[in-house]
């Protein structure tokens, strides 16, 4: 046994290294990216025969780690929580198959919204397509339970997800780690009418994961991480907690004046009779859950209805954003503590904002004075770091909905009878999702200007290597079945002002479907490729 | 000194934060501490806000976060940064800032109500950080002139520190290792005051 510090991501990429994985797929985005990023190090600094990729999205990360099992070996696919929507298809139909190697479903919600667009709760994904999901607490249950994730994925033949949340992805701290088992070839899947999703097979599937259900239920009353302490002698409140909900009331129960019976779940589905017990024992719940109130909303059905439950419904926790050690201080009904007073809440906000230097500030401002000699226009935009760009100083688009939908509204709002309309995307968000939209917009011409501002990488969550260089991107987007006469390529520097300005304008006035590709590295790149040379 | 020590760390992202940590994190292991310590990565890296967690004990540590009011020190690379969390420090906690303001908004506040109002907290230190990192040979050590400062305040080793400088920063060569190690002395001498 060897102890390691490292980031909640860092301890399931151990865990998942340690149970024998052979291949891991993802897409970059924060909180997930230090998976496989942790991966890929690993890989560099260790004999091993491990492979660790980037894909071009969530879905084609999935399908290859279904490939993976097929084929008999232990997968790994990682991916934030909305990414999870990108691969739902794949997802909700891999339940219905008989995994073979393990797959382990790695996803990283972000509550409180940190870097993200919304907050959805991953369990639900996991309840919604009728496969185990394991919650994390700390750093060695994110180690144990991606090597338990493994085996259950195996003995029951089904994925399994992992699901963590920014708070413990990106915190640091010690695990103790076992011996790593060497990959080992399961043979490929041998029933192959379990590996078709036919209408007629399907119906047998959905009935066998139905059947499932009962064992999964099984297995979470008895695992330990699903853990029920009582205490008979105070009656008065139990809780109930999930996720990181645990921490914050251990870090407050001393001062509780009884110890109360307490439930923590880390195993779904829910442990019903564990849950049950708690009830016989107490008069009301405070249930403290990260996420949406999931196991709360289910209480009702399990538990007698005058047990009267706390939570997220009825107020006593907040609806959204992060739980913290003080809101669920106030929840179970402790006086805060004492504290210093003077905080600058009245202070101007700090908030992110592009580099000084960056490439998108010429794309933008060269943009924007094109924009500006239109009566009428609309400007969509895109996940990455220019979505910055809906910020002071650069003001310049009005839309962020999810990765590529830039594209897709753009050609709606077009032929809705807008003129002027221009799209904004960069390079690795293109390639991830654009490109369909963007074969729509050209199999009719329509009216509207695609501005891909390609910067060499995946900038927002840290420079990862993008799935095509500069010179295939212009390819692929002629190959799409836009005009090559209105397929330009700008260099944004400050110099070229002038001209990169003219040609945007031209193109949005050009009535039909137009193309235009701003060319210069992020700033790290170049950092990063200097450094390589040194 | 205390078996347990809940720091907050702020500033600007780009500053350094994280490095701070680093040090602080790697010392306090090799001094037998067991450590959770929570940072932001992605979006909020772009010159924006940056709080970090940093909670070291002898014992379990339950929470990722630090309760308002259970901080023992704030540590800032920026004066407006620090006031942000002044809620975290408990009443007997100290907030230690660099002097110098980093820029990079419209409406920054004015600087002279900013220190005074540091000054006016129960216990605080102001550093003139850059000063400091100048003298020990470059201005990127600032982070580590608070790291020196910091360390007066904790029961961690100074040659633990000095390793966990020199595994830090060994890919970055011997000059500035020595300049960063430099920084931690000038910083200590500086947290000392008071
Ligand atoms: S990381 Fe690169 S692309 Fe992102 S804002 Fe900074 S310079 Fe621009």
């Amino acid at each position: 046994m060897s102890e390691i510090l490292v980031l909640g991501d860092e301890a399931l990429a151990l865990g998942s290294i340690d149970a024998g994985l052979a291949v891991a797929y993802g897409y970059p985005g924060t909180p997930s990216t230090e998976i496989i990023e942790y991966i890929q190090g690993y890989i560099k600094s260790n004999e091993t025969e491990i492979i660790a990729r980037w894909c071009s999205n969530e879905k084609t990360a999935y399908e290859g780690s279904v490939g993976v099992s097929y084929a008999g070996k232990r997968t790994l696919v990682t991916m934030k929580h909305v990414g999870l929507n990108v691969a739902a298809d794949a997802f909700m139909n891999s339940a219905l198959i008989k995994i073979n190697g393990g797959l382990v479903l790695a996803v990283a919600d972000d509550p409180g919204m940190h870097s993200s667009q919304n907050e959805q709760d991953s369990r639900y994904f996991a309840d919604f397509a009728g496969i185990p999901c394991l919650e994390p607490r700390n750093h060695q249950e994110a180690y144990d339970m991606t090597m338990e994730a493994y085996r259950i994925s195996e003995l029951f033949n089904i994925p399994v997800m992992i699901k963590l949340v920014t708070r413990l992805s990106h915190s640091r701290s010690v695990i103790k780690r076992v011996e790593t088992l060497p990959i080992t070839d399961l043979g490929k899947a041998a029933d192959k009418l379990k590996w078709m999703a036919l209408p007629s097979l399907s119906r047998t599937n959905w009935k066998d994961l139905i059947e499932k259900q009962k064992e999964f239920i099984e297995y979470s009353e008895k695992s330990d991480f699903n853990k029920l302490t009582l205490n008979s002698s105070y009656v008065e409140t139990g809780i109930i907690t999930t996720g990181l909900g645990s921490n914050y009331y251990l870090e407050n129960a001393e001062d509780l004046e009884s110890s109360l019976s307490h439930l923590h779940i880390g195993v779904y589905p829910v442990p019903v009779d564990k849950i049950r017990k708690l009830a016989a024992s107490v008069e009301s719940i405070i249930i403290i859950e990260e996420g949406y109130p999931f196991v709360e909303r289910m209480l009702n059905g399990i538990i007698n209805e005058a047990i009267k439950v706390h939570g997220k419904l009825d107020g006593t926790l907040p609806s959204s954003g992060e739980l913290n050690p003080d809101n669920v201080r106030t929840a179970i009904g402790l006086k805060p503590r004492e504290k210093q007073t003077g905080a600058g809440g009245d202070l101007p906000g700090r908030p992110p904002q592009l580099c000084a230097g960056c490439p998108h500030t010429d794309a933008f401002k060269a943009l924007n004075e094109a924009i500006a000699g239109f009566s009428e226009s609309i400007v969509t935009g895109d996940i990455g770091c220019y979505a910055l760009g809906a910020l002071p100083p650069h003001s310049a688009i009005e839309t962020l909905l999810c990765m590529g939908a830039s594209i897709g509204m753009a050609r709606g709002a077009s032929e809705a009878g807008r003129k002027h309309v221009v799209a904004s995307i960069g390079d690795g968000t293109f390639m991830h999702s654009g490109i369909t939209a963007l074969i729509d917009a050209a199999s009719t011409n329509t009216d509207m200007t695609l501005i891909i501002m390609d910067n060499s990488t995946t900038a927002m969550t840290g420079m990862q290597d993008t799935i095509m260089t500069s010179p295939m991107i212009k390819n692929l987007v002629i190959a799409c079945g836009v005009d090559p006469e209105h397929l330009k390529e700008l260099k944004v520097l400050p110099k070229n002002h002038e001209e990169n300005f003219r040609i945007i304008k031209e193109e949005i006035e050009y009535e039909g479907l137009s193309v235009i590709i701003t060319l210069r590295e992020c700033i790290h790149v170049v950092g990063k490729i200097r450094g390589e040379l040194k | 000194m205390a078996e347990k020590y809940d720091i907050i760390l702020s500033g600007v992202g780009g500053q350094g934060v994280l490095s701070v940590a680093a040090v602080i994190s790697i010392a306090a292991m090799k001094d037998g501490y067991t450590l959770r310590q929570s940072e932001v990565h992605g979006m909020a890296q772009r010159g924006g806000a940056v709080l970090a967690h940093m909670r070291i004990s002898r014992t379990d540590i339950s929470s990722d976060l630090i309760p308002k009011g259970m901080a023992d020190v704030v540590l800032s690379m920026e004066p407006m940064e620090s006031l942000r969390y002044v809620d975290y420090l408990k009443p007997e906690g100290i907030l230690i800032s660099a002097s110098a303001p980093y820029e990079n908004i419209p409406d920054y506040p004015d600087l002279h109500d900013i220190h005074s109002r540091i000054e006016n907290l129960k216990s605080s230190l102001i550093i003139d950080a850059k000063k400091l990192a100048k003298e020990a040979g470059t201005m990127k050590s600032v982070n580590m002139v608070m790291v020196g400062a910091l360390s007066t305040r904790m029961d961690i080793r100074e040659e633990s520190i000095v390793e966990a400088i020199k595994e830090l920063f060994s890919s970055k060569g011997e000059k500035i290792i020595s300049a960063n190690l430099n920084a931690v002395l000038l910083g200590r001498t500086a947290g000392k005051i008071q």
